[in-house]
Parts: C-alpha cells; structure tokens; sequence
C-alpha cells in the first residue's frame, strides 16, 4: 500500500530476495550500528519493563523508605476492592468503542471525500485538524461542549424546540461511548487519510470488470473494494485498539475517570494511585496493561493479518 | 443522465461541507469564540459571540500565567533532541536489520519492534530515572521519548530499507567506500520519504504528550505546553475558566497548525507515504 508502512500494510511484505551471501554480510553491515539504537531500548524501555516484573511484588509507596517484597498483595488487594477488573473492563470496552468508532468515522469520510477535487481536498484538510491538536485540549474543547447546559444541548434544544439537559459526561453508563466518541473524533481523520491511501490502491481495472458483471455501487464495494481494503483496516483497527489501550489524555480532561470511576480506564487509575504515593499498586496496574497488551494485541495482528492472506 | 450527474456535482459536496461544519466547525468555533469572552461569560461556553470582546486580554494573561513561551522552550528542547537522535540511531540500526539475515537478526528485529505494541512501563521509569539522577530533567525526558519511539523508527525504516536494491550499495562498495560511508551518501538520503513519515508522526505523538511527561519532567524546572495546559486547566485559580483555558489551547495549537497549511500536502502524503497526492 505505501511505502512507508510496509510491514502491516503489505499483503505479501517482499523480504528481500537479493539476499547475498552471509560473508559479505557481516562486513558489510556491521553489528556496532545496532548498538546506540538497541542500548537505548534496552536502558528506557526493557530494564523499566523487567522492573515491572519486580515491583509490582513488593511495598514501595511515598510512605515509608525501604522496599521490600509482599508476594501477590497488591494484587489481592486491587482484586479485592474490585479496582483492577473494574478499570481492565473499561479500558476493554473503551478501547473496541474507538476501534469500532473511529474505523467507521475514518472509512464515511474517506468513501465521502474519496475524489480528487478542489472541495474535497480542502475538506480532508479540515477533517485531520484534529490529528494535530493535543489530545488534552480537545478533551477540554468537549467538556465544554457537553456539560449540561452547553452548546451540544442547546442545538438539540434547538432542533426539537423543548429543554434538553442531558448529562453527557454524567452518566455511568453511556460516558464511556461518549469519551470514545470524543477519542475518535480526534482520530478519525488518520483513519481517513490511511483508507484514502488504500482506497488508491485498488486497481481501475478491478472496479471496471465489476461494473461490466453488473455490480451495483454497494455490491462493488462489499464484494471487491472492501476486501482490497484489509491492510489499511488491519494498520487503522491495530493503531487504534493500541492507542486507546493506552488511553488517557482525552479521558483526564473530560472526565478524569468519572462519573463513579465508571470512565477510569488503566493509565487514569495509574495516574491518580501514583498521585497519592502508592507507586508499588500503580506499577501492578501497569503490569496488568502490559499482559493484556501482550495477551490481545498479538492474537489481533495475527488474525487480521490472516484474514488479509485468505482474501 | 441528469440523476447521475446529481451526485458529484450537488449531493456529495452539500453532505461534506455541512459534515466539516458541524462535525469540526463547532467544536472549533466553540473555542475560538470562548477564548475572546470575559470570565464570567465564559463560566457557561456556548456559540454566541461575546457581548464585550476579551480578546486581547485573555491571550495575554493566559500568555503569561501559562508561560507559554517556557512551554515552548521546554517542548521543543525536549522535542527535538528526541526526534534527532532517535530517527539518526533508528535507521542506522534499521538499515543493518534489513540487510543481514539469519536467526540473530531475526531476534533482534523481534525486539527492536515490540515497543510498537507493548506500553511503556511508566512508573519503574520513573524509578529507574531517579536512579540514574536523570528524573525530573529534560536529558531524563529526551531519553524516555527515544526509548519508546524507538520501535515505530525501526518498524517504518526496516520496512523501507527492504525496497531498496542492494546493487545500490554494492557499487559504492566496489569503489571502496566503508559501511559508514555508504550509510551516510547512499542509504540515508533515500530514506527521506519513510523519515518524513516518522518524522511526522513522532514529533505529533511527542509534542501532544502529557502522560508520560507528567511522570517524567514532573517536580522539574523544565515543563512542556500540554504540561502547562493541563497546570492552566487544573489550578483552583482557573477553575471554569474557560476563557483561559481555549485561549490558551489556541496559542499552543497553532504552531503545528501553521506547519500543516503550509506543508499540508508533504504532511499527508508524507504519512502515507505518497500514496496520496
């Protein structure tokens, strides 16, 4: 599909045929250019990640000075106050609602705006600033928009002609679709440019020979032009459900984890349990994130990566 | 003929213009319009325009309580060092992993780009960066972001490199030039497209970034602009002072703005990679 993202969004990644003999290799491509790159990795982002693995076993807290090991007690103790399920769950369901969410947003707007004219550029244009603006000031843009007595309310309001006061980010039910919603607006117009880009790619030749079978407009695209899709839905359904598995920004600012911590996805939790010193609870939790990770995002790749081949 | 000619000419263009009104113009013009009220019109935001404008006013106060400028300071001091460093040592290694083969290189691409997908483990960083002395300073920072975009450098550069004949590299090497050398005059520079791409996306990731900035910089002298947004947004002194706040959001989102309608076109067909022109 594109140059630059070969690997996820290739359907048959071409690794490399003119592979040359080991010996010139060696020479060739030294194994000292590895070291910078992977001495950083290993320092900032291993050593940290092996820390998880130990301090998540023991008592470190801003309230005493020595560490020491405690077994499975932070665990226990964030089952118990049903904490850790409660915040794995949302964090689940936020991120499949901006996986589901943001894909649709980002494939409308690409089948809307997919010809090249003047007008349609412009609006893409407009549809990815939200892409560049911080993920924080956006959040704070729709607290602003959703509280009760704010703009979105006063325009339904408007429209129906009664009072309207629904409490957006108030109800412990629906906020969570609401946030997600506020996420992939963010996001949406990434999604866009990607399934533009994939739209792109799909041959004229391919689209001609269904419309002389007599497919239809929607026939074609669910029978041909869907299927030629799968890199770019695997790159945007990957990058989205990592994104917000990771979820914060947009979630501290118009809710900060609430009603009744019913929005209070992993990184929230991680973010108030370390503000109130118990780093030893808050690493748990970051353990936790990172074996979900493990768990669903390589099962995910894999199968839409599969479903790529088969079509 | 005249149902067919419906569509482009008056359909699809009312539905996309209404689209990005309401769907972005709204949100937008909420901001924009807040940013220019006075304090007490702004404490309920809606999208009428303000009685008295505060333009001026409010740009300036939230300019000097929310230390725009050091923010940009410490954003870019943190930024740049950051992206440098980790597109520089990224494709130095990216290039060797996709010229060598075998079990090992295997191995180490695994490695190499398993941080696309596994989070960051932001406390123990915190803990390891104290440490190391490093915690609370922009050097702490720098490291931290080039430890976790690392892997999205290798991913997109790896990827690339595999494009690109060998026969390229071999002329250069029958005229006696060292790895390093070839690296330098051939390899890099036609990688300009694919760090384009991971130019673009890293400097986003890390000039928006307030998680892991929060835990890094936290308690230092050194603070970003979302940091200071979020200081802004949270203080007491500013509670529901949404004047503030979008003024604010306005002064930081348009540099980045600014580079977008100037660059628009490299910028989205540097993120797709020239697919789309």
């Amino acid at each position: 599909m594109s140059r630059s993202a070969p690997s996820l969004l290739e359907r048959s990644p071409d690794v490399d045929r003119r592979r040359s003999s080991p010996r010139r290799q060696s020479s060739g491509y030294p194994l000292w250019f590895l070291v910078p790159a992977f001495a950083i990795l290993g320092v900032f982002f291993f050593l940290p990640t092996l820390f998880n693995f130990v301090y998540a076993f023991t008592n470190w807290s801003a309230f005493h000075d020595d560490i020491q090991g405690v077994g499975f007690d932070n665990f226990a103790s964030l089952l118990s106050d049903g904490s850790l399920l409660a915040s794995l769950r949302i964090t689940l369901v936020y991120a499949v609602l901006v996986g589901v969410f943001q894909n649709l947003f980002g494939l409308g707007l690409a089948l809307l705006l997919e010809r090249d004219t003047r007008l349609n550029r412009a609006i893409r244009a407009v549809f990815f600033i939200p892409v560049l603006m911080s993920a924080l000031a956006v959040g704070y843009i729709f607290a602003a928009l959703l509280k009760p007595e704010g703009a979105v309310n006063g325009i339904l309001g408007a429209l129906t002609g009664t009072h309207v006061s629904i409490p957006w980010l108030g109800s412990t039910t629906w906020t969570i679709v609401v946030v997600a919603l506020v996420n992939s607006w963010k996001w949406m117009g990434l999604a866009m440019i990607i399934f533009l880009a994939g739209l792109k790619t799909i041959p004229e030749e391919v689209l001609q020979a269904a419309k002389v079978d007599g497919a239809g407009p929607w026939k074609t695209f669910t029978a041909v032009r869907l299927p030629l899709l799968a890199p770019a839905v695997t790159f945007n359904v990957a990058t989205a459900l990592l994104g917000s598995l990771n979820g914060f920004d947009t979630i501290q600012a118009t809710t900060a984890g609430g009603p009744a911590q019913k929005t209070e996805v992993l990184d929230i939790f991680i973010f108030h349990t370390f503000g109130y010193g118990l780093f030893a609870q808050a690493t748990t939790m970051s353990l936790v994130l990172f074996l979900i990770v493990t768990v669903l995002a390589f099962p995910v790749i894999g199968y839409l990566r599969k479903r790529e081949r088969v079509l | 003929m005249y149902r067919s000619q419906l569509w482009p000419r008056v359909v699809q263009p009312t539905i996309a213009v209404v689209l990005a009104a309401v769907v972005i113009g709204i949100p937008l013009w909420l901001a924009v319009i807040t940013s220019a009220k006075s304090r007490s019109e702004a404490n309920l935001p809606d999208l009428t325009l303000p009685s008295a404008w505060h333009l001026a006013d409010n740009y300036a106060q939230a300019f000097s309580q929310g230390r725009i400028l050091w923010g940009l300071f410490g954003s870019l001091l943190v930024m740049l060092p950051a992206v440098i460093g980790v597109l520089i040592f990224g494709s130095l290694a990216s290039w060797v992993l996709a010229r060598r083969s075998g079990r090992l290189t295997a191995a180490l691409y695994g490695a190499g780009i398993s941080g696309v997908v596994l989070p960051p483990a932001v406390i123990t960083i915190v803990l390891l960066l104290r440490q190391m002395g490093l915690a609370s300073t922009p050097q702490g920072m720098i490291f931290v972001y080039m430890g976790m975009y690392m892997s999205v450098v290798i991913f997109f550069i790896t990827g690339f490199v595999r494009t690109i004949p060998v026969e390229l590299e071999e002329a250069a090497r029958m005229d006696g030039a060292g790895p390093f050398m070839i690296f330098v005059r051939i390899i890099l520079p036609l990688l300009r497209p694919v760090i384009a791409t991971a130019t673009i996306l890293v400097c986003l990731y890390i000039w928006n970034d307030v998680f892991y900035s929060f835990f890094v910089l936290g308690g230092g002298a050194v603070s970003t602009l979302p940091l200071n947004l979020y200081a802004v947004a949270s203080s007491n002194l500013y509670q529901n002072n949404w004047n503030l706040i979008f003024a604010y959001v306005i002064m930081m989102s348009l540099p980045l703005l600014v580079v977008f309608v100037v660059a628009q076109r490299r910028i989205i067909s540097g993120i797709t990679g020239g697919a789309v022109k």
